[in-house]
């Protein structure tokens, strides 16, 4: 209970403290967002007009106070960009974005693992380096070039394949597969070829272990002496990169999403950006800051149910 | 343990084999483009760089705005492609002898998207929220001209001007005062209402736009199609892809890429209608120097320019006017500066810069055009001794620092098009803070632009607006370099494409066929 408190303190704090920062950047940031929204066929009345309406006028203390002020009410503001709520604007992307992060968090498990596992098994055999050389690749692939080759040679190909945009799950299953699917996997290569590593050291770490002889003395068959044992024993360092990727994905993937045109929240951090459009940029950053938050919180229970050796306080 | 991993990669492979054989099926995400069976679904997908900035026509001022809610806002008046006039909202009017009263009769029979009719005060209205004239603040500057508006009975209305206007028209077309029912007060932008050939029906930030048919449009017979979705997809490249990949219907071509289109699709050239200028910051040394400014239209080749940056695909210019602006173009001033770079650096000398100098130009990377422009700026400008610095900053940085700041020296960027000649060479008269942000200060001009607006007859109106064009080519106010063309590639379906000298996609007469 104690160690929930904290916990809740700790993300206020990290919450206020990065929402600062973030307004303190974009006061130092030049561009204006009402002069980049209406562009060179701007009218000095709507300027103006915009500028009061929008209270970008008012000092900045009390800017920043109003927003922060909302914040704690659940109201995150309105978005200068597009003129709706910025919650409206985020929990139209989350489902894409949420939605994109578990289909890559599963591909890369399903992959990595048993890869790992088996590469480690067979160390410094020739499985074993090409795997390694494989996923050496792998990680060095930049992502925007994979997107493009994926949708270049396999969705340019194969009908079933979307290049663009984003169908709801509530629309077509098939739909929103067909749309995620390929970024999904442009994300999960480049950290299926990290996780691999990890997954492997963290095996060979403990497969040269007192213990582990010990079982297989015992004549335990080696599948479930890996499986069971050394796999168990082998997931704290696993599940702490694990829990690294977990809040990349979750954060949005801006390349990815700007290569295939989804509608995620890394693509609407970018918008945000460039259109200097501060209350959207906060609502996001928040949420990232939140996700990360959450994400680690997770992992710690994880950690004390793989090891109850470890305590949470 | 193991055998939970096989599963998962069992649901995986299941997954990856499912999915891909699906693609012989009528799965629903393909259903909208591909209408090869019976008759063609009257459904369009047009791709565009960007969202809105506002879905209110009277809020809006982006060009990519009114490229969409043109379709479901109309004015009073209308453009025509060739850029005239014509009545729309407005059945017929008179303009008084003296210039100073426009008398409208408004169409009778037109119905708002909601279903309600168009009435006088709705058009009232609609003048009232532009002035401020009605308790809310001013939203267009346009209108500053007119002394009062008057509902003169219940199907005419009447403006009266402080002074003679002749370009008072062009403010009547839904590009600046679309007319919008005043049952929908303070819901505009989050529920637009007009009486355009489309109704709005779904707005998503980032993705797209759709629009549905006005079923009771009073142009007989049209719109054909029953839904247009506008995508929003910045990036070049990959829009191409889609419109292989048939996932879009209509977009822009990039200049590079046309040959990859130009055998399964059908490609139109529309002139932009743009001016793309190389321009100084004229208050500031060297550059408040005329013959500087002359040397430096002298020294920039605007062939290598158009070759190198567009592909070929753009029209060499003299002065602030596209050739897309018909009769104004006045075609004698491409020849003015021509590139000879021995004149330029004489210029130079006369100017008492034999040395030359060194500046700085500052573009946008929002675009790769002006990056690209600069570079072979630079090079032009070191053969007469002048030493450019290109800086590229973000395009609200351009807009914050150059356009709106006036804290440059040298810029590149194209001048959007209007269907007005005098808006387009609007900017350049001295008294206007908000555009002319080269600083151009040139009482002849002021005088011409100034008279111009008191003239009624058409054809000397041109004159005057050659005049004007003549001043800016030998004041080198900007150096004009061309106006490119976009090219639209589409597929062979879609049929009843039109092209207007500014960004417009106006869909009330596209149909696809089969």
């Amino acid at each position: 209970m104690l160690y929930l408190l904290r916990r809740f303190v700790l993300l206020i704090v990290t919450v206020i403290f990065v929402s600062f920062i973030t307004f303190g950047v974009f006061q130092i940031l030049p561009g204006d967002p009402v002069l980049t929204m209406l562009g060179t066929e701007a009218d000095p009345a709507q300027i103006e007009n915009l500028r009061s309406e929008l209270g970008l006028d008012l000092p900045l203390y009390v800017q920043y106070f109003d927003w922060i002020t909302g914040l704690f009410t659940g109201d995150l503001g309105n978005s200068i960009r597009f003129s709706m709520p910025v919650m409206d604007l985020m929990l139209d992307r989350l489902p894409v974005t949420l939605s994109l992060a578990a289909i890559t968090l599963f591909i890369v498990c399903a992959v990595s693992l048993p890869l790992g596992m088996f590469a480690a098994r067979r160390q410094n055999k020739l499985s074993d380096l090409t795997l390694s050389t494989a996923t050496q690749i792998g990680m060095a692939i930049p992502s925007f070039w994979l997107g493009m080759m994926l949708i270049i040679y396999v969705a340019m190909n194969v009908d079933f394949f979307r290049i663009s945009g984003y169908i709801p799950w509530s629309t077509s299953v098939t739909g929103a597969f067909s749309t995620l699917l390929l970024p999904a996997i442009t994300i999960a290569i480049p950290q299926i070829a990290i996780n691999f590593r990890y997954v492997r050291t963290a095996i060979l770490e403990q497969i040269r272990l007192d213990y582990v002889r010990t079982i297989r003395s015992k004549g335990i068959v080696e599948r479930i002496v890996m499986y069971k044992h050394v796999l168990k024993n082998a997931l704290i360092p696993i599940l702490t990169v694990f829990g690294l990727i977990s809040a990349e994905v979750m954060a949005g993937t801006i390349i990815v999403e700007q290569v295939f045109s989804i509608p995620g929240v890394g693509q609407l951090l970018v918008t945000a950006i460039n259109n200097r459009d501060f209350p959207l940029v906060q609502g996001i950053v928040m949420y990232i800051t939140i996700a990360v938050v959450s994400i680690n919180f997770i992992i710690d229970i994880l950690y004390s149910i793989i090891d109850p050796r470890i305590r949470i306080r | 343990m193991i055998k939970y991993a096989r599963l998962l990669l069992m649901a995986l492979v299941v997954v990856l084999l499912a999915a891909c054989s699906e693609d012989s099926g009528s799965s629903s995400s393909n259903e909208t483009n591909n209408s090869s069976s019976g008759d063609a679904a009257q459904e369009i997908i047009v791709r565009v760089n960007d969202d809105p900035d506002f879905l209110d026509p009277h809020k809006a001022t982006a060009s990519i705005s009114f490229q969409m809610i043109l379709n479901i806002f109309e004015g009073l008046m209308a453009p025509n492609t060739d850029g005239s006039l014509r009545e729309a909202l407005g059945e017929k009017y008179e303009v008084s002898d003296d210039g100073l009263e426009y008398t409208f009769t408004i169409r009778q029979g037109v119905k708002f998207h909601d279903g309600s009719d168009l009435t006088v005060d709705d058009v009232k209205y609609t003048f009232d929220r532009l002035m401020g004239t009605n308790g809310g603040e001013k939203m267009k500057n346009n209108f500053d001209n007119v002394l009062s508006t008057e509902v003169v009975d219940e199907n005419t209305f009447k403006f009266t001007l402080k002074e003679p206007n002749s370009n008072f028209l062009y403010a009547l077309t839904a590009l600046t005062s679309g007319i919008v029912p005043a049952a929908n007060d303070g819901k505009h932008n989050e529920n637009p209402i007009g009486t355009g050939p489309f109704a709005y029906e779904k707005y998503s930030p980032g993705t797209n736009l759709v629009l549905k048919k006005n079923d009771d449009y009073w142009r007989d017979g049209l719109p054909y199609l029953n839904k247009v979705t506008f995508n929003f997809q910045s990036d070049d490249q990959a829009a191409i892809m889609a419109l292989l990949a048939n996932e879009v219907d209509l977009t822009s071509v990039p200049w590079a890429r046309i040959d990859e289109v130009t055998d399964e699709f059908n490609t139109t050239q529309q002139q932009n209608n743009s001016s793309l200028v190389v321009t100084f910051n004229e208050e500031k040394e060297p550059f408040n120097n005329v013959k500087v400014r002359q040397a430096i239209a002298m020294a920039i080749n605007k062939d290598d320019i158009i070759s190198s940056v567009f592909n070929g695909y753009a029209e060499k210019l003299g002065s602030n006017m596209s050739p897309a602006m018909g009769k104004y173009h006045d075609d004698s001033l491409v020849d003015v500066w021509q590139f000879d770079v021995e004149k330029a650096k004489s210029l130079l000398e006369e100017a008492g810069y034999p040395d030359g100098f060194s500046t700085k130009i500052t573009v946008s990377s929002h675009n790769g055009i002006y990056g690209n422009i600069a570079q072979i700026v630079v090079e032009n400008l070191k053969a007469i001794g002048i030493d450019v610095e290109i800086e590229v900053v973000e395009w609200g940085i351009w807009l914050e620092r150059v356009y709106f700041g006036r804290d440059y020296e040298m810029t590149a960027i194209d001048l959007t098009g209007r269907p007005s000649a005098y808006e387009v060479l609007n900017d350049y008269v001295s008294t206007n803070d908000g555009e002319n942000f080269f600083r151009f200060n040139n009482a002849d001009f002021d005088k011409v632009m100034s008279e111009v607006l008191l003239e009624t007859d058409q054809e000397k109106q041109v004159d005057y607006f050659k005049q004007a064009q003549s001043i800016l080519t030998e004041e080198a106010a900007a150096v004009y370099i061309a106006d490119y063309q976009v090219i639209w590639g589409s597929d062979k379906a879609v049929s009843g494409l039109k092209s207007y000298p500014f960004w417009y996609h106006d869909m009330s007469e596209v149909k696809m066929s089969n």
